[in-house]
């Protein structure tokens, strides 16, 4: 019953696991519920149709208090164990683990592109390893999009100018949906896909046959060196014009302002597309330049990758 | 039949038969007659637009229309409907006529500004008209950005423009509305002898009053990033994306309880009248429909569980729409305590108002899905949406419409509707309905998102299935329209009260002098005061023509 | 709150139902008390909605001014604080006129009530024209970013957010104006009404409603003045 007689698309994730239960929880409570007013409904106007010859007589002193009390708790303990269900799941379900196979997701009027760790890409075709958590970092280059995989009953918003994360646990191999479910433009009903779970050797041949591109990392180096980045960011014990990158990532930086920012994937974006929004305490005489259309999302993306990558520490500890 | 029924002499309808006595009228039963037409007619605009949308979705390919087209089709059904439609109806038609009427007033307290509303209407309507005309919209009715204000080269200027004069004749009804229910009650007619239509009413006119001016200041700013490529919204040049749908849904989650508040007021007029017994918990029902109107401002959240918001933000938007279900389960309750012990008859109104309960009731408790955090990531956007806003919006809105149109269509015209078309229309449309939305539901838990253009060829079955009871469901909708008209001319004369009901609309004549009464009326007994139905049953008159 | 005004109007409104000087009594309503009621009622819930429509710009502005806080700061420099502080004395005197001027109008007398309707409108004129006169400089310094019109912002700032800075500045205060515009329209037909029929009892209630919402408008711009233009002032003119 892992579809839930066929009213849910087949579960193939750990997410789907935990919510069906959730969801049939709510058909049951909502059928019965929907059911017994309507039988009453029917009863009632049967028994004291107008032609029925029936006892009417009601005591006009009685005290309903009781029935309107009946009225209000039980659907609010209804509710409560809904509610209370829904939000355990929901909260257990917003941090990924540590180890999670991190793949970066773009969004663009009208396609999705995936690029994973290694630096193969893929366009409207996701490939993930069975039984390993997988996170994915997404970002819009232009609307709002929503990556939706109803096997794996998980979706989010792909908002631009901000990175949101997704992340599930496929248990199942099998090719799935995938959907953009926030309505995007002339053709969103075409931008779809499909995801492939597969085994984990399978994963990792298919990893080995694909053309390798560059990782991220290393494209996000050669933009550092075109752009001359390194001119500015010099590396300690050299001091730059501009603050050293080297460790930075999820530190605690002190700002000009007198408050403090951690130094996350949002904070380093933010830096490289609008570097005068939060300036680092020391720096700003000589301000940078911003990037905002200069790089392309991607490359923005590749460059994070790289900065992280000298931040050896930290690099497993991504939120 | 003892004696024959003599319409009166005199009343509003033919007090002036020139069209300046009725493009310049003051009175509020003239009003209500325009705006019945006007929104008859954006009702027909908006289902036209749903027609193509299913003929479309008869097959998985997108071979009827474009995607463009397509687009456009379910943002104008969307747009018309909702903010020409649905908004409007009950308040501006049967909240018109009957406010006054209801607590013994010869009008509303501004009567020029109750016809302003309705030429603002028509200007709203004809900027919106013309938009689609010149080239339709394809942002969806939620016009979300940055999509709205920077990538589509469609009309949403005009729309928008449309869209937010409109909503100034909904404040105009609804600041009219406060300030009748306020000072105008006839001698004796306190706030709990009121008719619960009236608080309703009231819940209704302070969303309105106080929730449509933000929509206007969400879509200026949205014109005003199109207009200056300023970055109000969008994230490219410095905006905020999220920052749109806070504002936008500010608005239009309470606008769903302008919405289905009316009809809830309408729903519990029919259920005591055809049960012939007061209404059970007379206090918890208007009791929860202020609750509905506040709380209804604090649950706009729950639209964005998945746009990135704070997860404890979702956490207590999702609380809170739990709350704001609760005043709703109540009403559906008490309604159905009503019939217990009545004496109910099945005329055309109570049809409808059984119907009414039925839908909102599946419609409300699908909303409990989505209110649910861990359950709305995998619904969200999908057409179990679409399915539960249906239900409420059309099962509950629209059958409560048509069951108030024909209870007081003998009020509003003089004459009565012919009962057996009503009936089995009336039950058409139930069926249709069910057979058009039900699918729907199983169609979003299996995934298929909405605004799909081309789909998966799984999904077909069910959507052929949805398509089918949308033609019974457009069949069933014309026959009402048919034969309401023909009543005008070839009805049975109505008499004062058709259906023995009390309230104070049914002691005047039908239709009603201009100003209302020919005395001031006194009330010095609660709403619902019918006598006990055991030694009581008059057969209504209406019922005894069609059962001959 | 208000009941020493109510009660004084009341009094008013019975003692001299006799004489016909009051507001006439339209068809809906039962006496002239009902109808001033209606009438504040129906005020208030106007100003209610204005107060949404004004507090949905102030919450957009609070968050673009949190989010771009030092391209706001160094853009409000371009306004000139030291006019809007006249402005705002200009405002704070034409509000005084104006309760004058409801009170002379509700006591009958008419000579003082033209005075003070006249001051009003004079005052809320020399506001508008010193907004005019902002407005051509800002467009002389292309920084008017409407209509096509250039827009060169010359500053540390990103020039695309202090544009924004100004949009907003126009919208609102142009918002703000038009409601300004609109008082005085409606001072001026109660004038010109009022020497017409040479009877100002006659329109107490109509000044009554013109004044609250003069209030209303005047309360808006107490603060927009500090929003817009007190940030980090530069120079005052």
């Amino acid at each position: 019953m892992d579809n839930a007689f066929g009213l849910l698309p087949p579960a193939a994730s750990a997410d789907a696991a935990r919510l069906d239960p959730l969801i049939l929880f709510l058909i049951c409570v909502s059928g019965f519920m929907s059911l017994l007013i309507a039988a009453t409904i029917v009863a009632f106007a049967v028994r004291y149709r107008r032609q029925a010859r029936v006892n009417r007589s009601i005591n006009a002193q009685a005290n309903h208090g009781w029935l309107e009390a009946t009225f209000i708790t039980v659907p609010a303990l209804v509710m409560a164990v809904m509610f209370a269900w829904g939000t355990h799941l929901y909260l257990g379900a917003v941090q990924a683990p540590a180890d999670a196979l991190q793949i970066n997701v773009l969004g663009k009027q009208w396609m999705w592109k995936f690029q994973h760790p290694q630096g193969q890409r893929e366009i409207n075709e996701l490939h993930v390893p069975v039984d390993r958590a997988v996170r994915l970092k997404m970002i819009s280059e232009d609307v709002i999009h929503d990556l939706y995989v109803p096997a794996f009953r998980v979706k989010h918003d792909v908002v631009p100018g901000r990175y949101s994360t997704l992340w599930f646990t496929p248990t199942r191999a099998g090719e799935y949906h995938l959907f953009c479910s926030q309505y995007c433009g002339s053709k969103h009903s075409e931008m779809v896909g499909r995801v492939v779970v597969m085994s984990q050797s399978d994963y990792a041949g298919w990893l080995a046959g694909k053309t390798s591109n560059l990782t991220p990392q290393e494209s996000g180096k050669r933009l550092y060196a075109q752009y001359r980045c390194g001119s500015c960011h010099k590396t300690l014990p050299e001091i730059g014009t501009c603050p050293p990158l080297e460790g930075i990532y999820n530190q605690r930086v002190p700002l000009a302002d007198g408050t403090t920012v951690i130094a996350d994937e949002a904070y380093l974006r933010e830096s490289i597309v609008r570097p005068q929004a939060k300036i680092v305490a020391g720096y700003g005489k000589e301000p940078m330049p911003p990037f905002e259309g200069v790089l392309t999302e991607e490359g923005i993306l590749d460059l994070i990758a790289y900065i992280k990558s000298l931040s050896p520490n930290v690099e497993k500890a991504a939120p | 039949m003892t004696e024959a029924i003599v319409p009166p002499e005199h009343h509003y309808l033919n007090d002036g038969y020139s069209a300046r006595s009725w493009l310049l009228t003051t009175d509020h039963k003239r009003i209500a007659v325009l705006y019945l037409l006007t929104i008859t007619f954006f009702f027909a605009v908006g289902g036209v637009a749903a027609t193509i949308i299913r003929l479309e979705l008869l097959t998985p390919a997108g071979d009827l229309v474009q995607s463009e087209t397509y687009n456009k089709l379910f943002s104008i059904h969307g747009i018309i409907m909702v903010f020409f439609f649905l908004l409007p109806v009950i308040p501006s038609v049967l909240g018109n006529f009957l406010v006054p009427i209801m607590i013994g007033a010869r009008d509303l307290a501004f009567p020029k500004l109750n016809l302003a509303s309705w030429y603002v209407f028509w200007i709203g309507g004809l900027f919106t008209l013309w938009a689609v005309v010149v080239g339709g919209v394809d942002t969806g009715w939620t016009f979300y950005t940055p999509f709205s204000s920077v990538y589509t080269n469609t009309y949403v200027i005009a729309t928008a423009a449309g869209v937010m004069i409109a909503g100034f004749s909904s404040i105009f009804t609804g600041l009219n509305f406060i300030v009748t229910i306020h000072k105008m009650r006839a001698p004796g007619l306190t706030w709990f002898r009121l008719p619960l239509f009236i608080w309703s009413m009231y819940a209704t006119s302070v969303i309105m009053v106080l929730g449509t001016p933000v929509l206007a200041i969400t879509l200026t700013l949205l014109a005003l990033e199109r207009l200056t490529h300023v970055g109000v919204f969008d994230p490219k040049i410095g905006g905020d994306p999220l920052l749109f749908q806070h504002l936008f849904w500010f608005y239009s989650h309470p606008a769903v309880y302008i919405m289905v508040l009316p009809a809830m007021g309408v729903v519990s007029e029919l259920v005591t009248c055809f049960s012939r017994k007061k209404i059970f918990g007379y206090k918890a029902i208007a009791y929860s429909s202020m609750a509905i109107a506040l709380f209804g401002f604090l649950v706009w959240g729950h639209h964005m569980f998945v746009s990135g918001q704070s997860v404890y933000a979702a956490v207590v938007f999702s609380m809170l729409s739990f709350l704001v279900a609760l005043p709703s389960a109540v009403k559906v309750f008490n309604w159905t305590a009503t019939l217990y012990k009545g004496s109910i008859t099945f005329n055309t109104p109570l049809l409808y108002a059984l119907g009414f309960i039925g839908l909102f009731t599946i419609g409300g408790l699908t909303g409990l899905f989505l209110a649910t955090l861990a359950a709305d990531v995998h619904l969200h956007d999908t057409y179990f949406v679409i399915a539960h806003f249906h239900y409420i919006m059309v099962g509950g809105t629209v059958m409560a419409y048509l069951g108030g149109l024909h209870f007081w269509w003998p009020k509003i015209t003089g004459r009565m509707y012919p009962e057996v078309w009503a009936r089995l229309s009336a039950i058409g449309i139930f069926i249709g309905f069910n057979l058009t939305f039900f699918p729907q539901y199983i169609l979003g838990l299996q995934g298929m998102p909405r605004r799909y253009h081309v789909y998966p060829e799984e999904f077909q079955v069910l959507n052929v299935l949805s398509s089918a009871g949308a033609s019974i469901l457009a069949v069933a909708y014309a026959f009402p329209i048919t034969y309401l008209l023909w009543s005008l001319k070839y009805g049975a004369i109505a008499p004062a009260n058709p259906w023995n009901a009390v309230g104070l609309e049914w002691e005047t004549t039908s239709p009603p002098p201009t100003h209302n009464f020919i005395e001031q009326p006194v009330v010095d007994h609660e709403a619902y005061n019918y006598a006990a139905p055991a030694q009581d049953s008059p057969q209504p008159i209406a019922l005894e023509s069609t059962a001959s | 709150m208000t009941s020493p005004t109510s009660q004084a109007s009341t009094s008013h409104t019975q003692s001299h139902s006799a004489t016909g000087h009051l507001p006439p009594v339209a068809m809906q309503f039962d006496d002239a008390l009902q109808q001033h009621d209606a009438c504040r009622l129906g005020m208030w819930l106007f100003l209610s909605t204005e107060l949404m429509l004004f507090g949905g710009l102030f919450l957009a502005y609070t968050i673009f001014r949190i989010a771009h806080a030092d391209v706001f700061a160094e853009a409000s420099q371009h306004v000139a604080p030291g006019w809007a502080t006249v402005m705002t004395a200009l405002l704070l005197t034409s509000s005084l006129t104006m309760a004058l001027a409801v009170q002379a109008v509700r006591d009958g007398l008419h000579r003082r009530a033209t005075v003070c309707l006249l001051l009003t409108m004079l005052l809320g004129g020399g506001f508008i024209g010193i907004k005019l006169h902002e407005y051509h400089s800002l467009y002389a310094e292309h920084l008017a970013p409407l209509f096509g019109w250039p827009f060169g912002y010359s500053g540390q700032q990103d020039a695309s957010l202090a544009k924004m800075f100004f949009v907003l500045y126009f919208f609102m205060t142009g918002l703000h104006a038009l409601h300004m515009v609109i008082g005085i329209s409606l001072l001026c037909w109660i004038m010109v009404a009022m020497i017409r029929k040479r009877d100002a009892r006659r329109w107490s209630t109509a000044a009554e409603m013109v004044g609250l919402y003069w209030h209303f408008v005047d309360l808006v711009w107490v603060f927009l003045f500090p929003l817009l233009y007190l940030i980090r002032p530069d120079k005052w003119f």
